[in-house]
């Protein structure tokens, strides 16, 4: 092959792959502009925006997207404070019994939600505590610690020890050491775990699914779904729906993307 | 996608034996006390779980009249009952869809895009990664819409003169299964090409010229020096993967519940069925743990089968 050969092939394959992977999100997004009825006038151009507004109102979006907003704040606040503290430790300390205690948190990376949400349900609604959201949060923290705890170890074995040393002569203690020196320094890494763990926890869905059977605490891809047995033949609604379900982690994706990137494929291969 | 990695489960151990705690300026228990809020969120909703999950696996359960102890004969029933032991097989399915229709894919577009370096690569790994951060319940109602009767998958077989292959694909008891497996195959091909492309882009360009002059083509040349150099990355890709295909429960619960009849039923979707539709709290704990000695055993072998070749 020419190299001018091998430079279109590659341009080919780009743009086919760029419309297969692009042509169910074009899909749905042209479905939420379209006409959600019959009487609904010309709209706007055509288009119909107005039917965000409709999808939000009829599908009780208010109280979805308030749930999404505060169980993500709440995992993504916890897992990553736990997740630096312990990540910290294995990374910068020696102690007893580190290795057995890492390997754990290891193991849990790999623990399905599917095998541990059926005793959660019924121990925790002995406790009184399903509906609340505890009962949806914490097991996500849980699970976000595992890889967290991981993915900061290795950025702290990593790092440069010197300036910790340095503050440590200077009468640092560890706690200040961490918050003050090595926190600022870790910036884009724990930016990476944020970014992470709020797309896996806005885009859950078995936990939340079992752990709220009232519904009082369903988040927004589990109001899509609700909102599917509704108006599944609606597709003008559904698209919008669909759209407000999907966009939060999407927009933070487009600003923030080589923190996805990075966090998924770094995550995943360094050792 | 879910919470899952395909990190390599390598303990850490004592790194370093000279040193001291104490020398390095912390007290003893220190190190204890940055792990514990962790270890106590850790232990209590994900560890605890799991070990209630295989205490109930070996109980009769309705979740109203008491627990009868039964040993094992939960996990003979998921050899035994035959939509349990489809499921199984369906999962199998998915696996071959979710990660070696991505991985071959994924390997051939990384190979021809590495071979000579293009302008857009940057907007294309945004684009071929973009199906990973779409919520699968949004990603779910996409391909609803493009598998229905009036959607683009039949329209295009009609456009192509295959009208006589068109039908309501989620419905069909032959095509649902494959049809859900697409979805998976559509949601993993950009990630397995991203992380084959980091790992071909490390590989040293006088590899390539070594077996150039040794009179090597494209194709040797893929097989001597690309495949085995990304062998790790394969590693990571089939994990990744073959997790997120035993995982598949939102996508199921979406698009086809099982149906039609049992022909898209999954360990996932059972779990959730036999718990909460069925009462069989024993028979659903047991098929969570039977998942998770899956995941286990499956991640093993692949880390275990890439680092035999690579030593």
């Amino acid at each position: 092959m020419t190299r001018r050969r091998e430079i279109s092939v590659n341009y080919l394959v780009l743009v086919v792959f760029s419309i297969v992977a692009l042509w169910p999100v074009i899909t749905i997004g042209v479905s939420a502009f379209g006409p959600a009825g019959v009487d609904t006038g010309e709209g706007i151009a055509g288009l119909h925006p107005e039917n965000f507004a409709t999808a939000w109102q009829e599908g009780r979006f208010t109280l979805y997207m308030r749930n999404s907003v505060l169980v993500s704040a709440l995992v993504v606040v916890l897992a990553v404070s736990c997740s630096v503290l312990a990540g910290y430790a294995f990374g910068t300390m020696t102690f007893r019994g580190s290795g057995v205690l890492f390997y754990l948190f290891l193991l849990g990376i790999m623990v399905p939600a599917e095998a541990i949400v059926v005793p959660l349900f019924f121990d925790l609604r002995q406790l009184g505590l399903t509906d609340t959201i505890w009962a949806v949060a914490m097991p996500q923290v849980a699970q976000s610690i595992a890889f967290g705890t991981y993915w900061m170890r290795t950025y702290f074995r990593s790092s440069n020890r010197s300036i910790a040393e340095a503050a440590r002569i200077d009468g640092a203690s560890s706690g200040q050491i961490l918050w003050r020196v090595q926190v600022p320094i870790a910036r884009p890494a724990i930016v990476t775990l944020v970014v992470l763990v709020f797309m896996w926890t806005w885009n859950e869905f078995l936990i939340p699914l079992v752990m709220s059977p009232s519904g009082a605490l369903r988040t927004a891809p589990l109001g899509l779904a609700f909102f599917q047995g509704q108006y599944s033949t609606n597709t003008a609604l559904m698209g919008a729906a669909a759209v407000l379900v999907a966009l939060p982690v999407v927009i933070v994706y487009l600003v923030l993307q080589r923190h996805f990137i990075r966090g998924m494929v770094e995550g995943a291969v360094k050792d | 996608m879910a919470r899952s990695s395909a990190s390599k489960a390598t303990g850490s151990g004592r790194r370093d034996g000279v040193r001291h705690s104490a020398s390095h300026g912390h007290g003893p228990l220190t190190p204890y006390l940055f792990v514990l809020p962790a270890f106590v969120i850790f232990a209590a909703f994900l560890l605890y779980p799991l070990g209630r999950a295989a205490q109930f696996s070996l109980f009769s359960w309705d979740t109203i009249s008491p627990a009868v102890f039964v040993g094992f004969a939960n996990y003979a029933e998921l050899a035994r009952d035959d939509g349990l032991r489809r499921s199984f097989l369906h999962a199998f399915v998915l696996i071959i869809f979710y990660a070696g229709l991505p991985l071959s894919i994924g390997l051939v577009i990384a190979s021809i895009l590495n071979r000579a370096k293009v302008r857009g690569m940057t907007f294309f790994r945004t684009v071929i990664f973009l199906p990973q951060v779409i919520a699968m319940v949004v990603v779910a109602v996409a391909w609803t819409r493009l598998y229905s009767t009036d959607g683009s998958i039949n329209a295009l077989l009609d456009a192509v003169g295959l009208e006589s292959w068109s039908r309501a694909w989620l419905g069909d008891y032959l095509f649902a299964l494959p049809a859900v497996g697409l979805i998976g195959s559509w949601v993993e091909t950009g990630l397995v090409t991203i992380l084959l492309l980091a790992g071909m882009g490390r590989i040293a360009k006088d590899q390539y010229e070594a077996a150039r002059l040794d009179g090597a083509g494209a194709v040797q040349e893929f097989f001597a020096v690309t495949l085995p150099a990304v062998r790790g990355e394969i590693a990571v890709a089939l994990t990744l993967t073959v997790v997120a295909a035993l995982k598949t429960f939102d996508l199921i619960y979406m698009t086809t519940r099982g149906g039609p009849g049992t022909s898209t039923t999954v360990p996932s979707y059972q779990v959730y069925y036999q718990a909460f539709q069925l009462g069989q709290v024993g028979v659903a704990s047991a098929i969570g743990i039977a998942l998770t000695i899956l995941i286990f055993g499956i991640s093993l072998v692949i880390t275990r089968i890439a680092d035999r070749d690579i030593t």
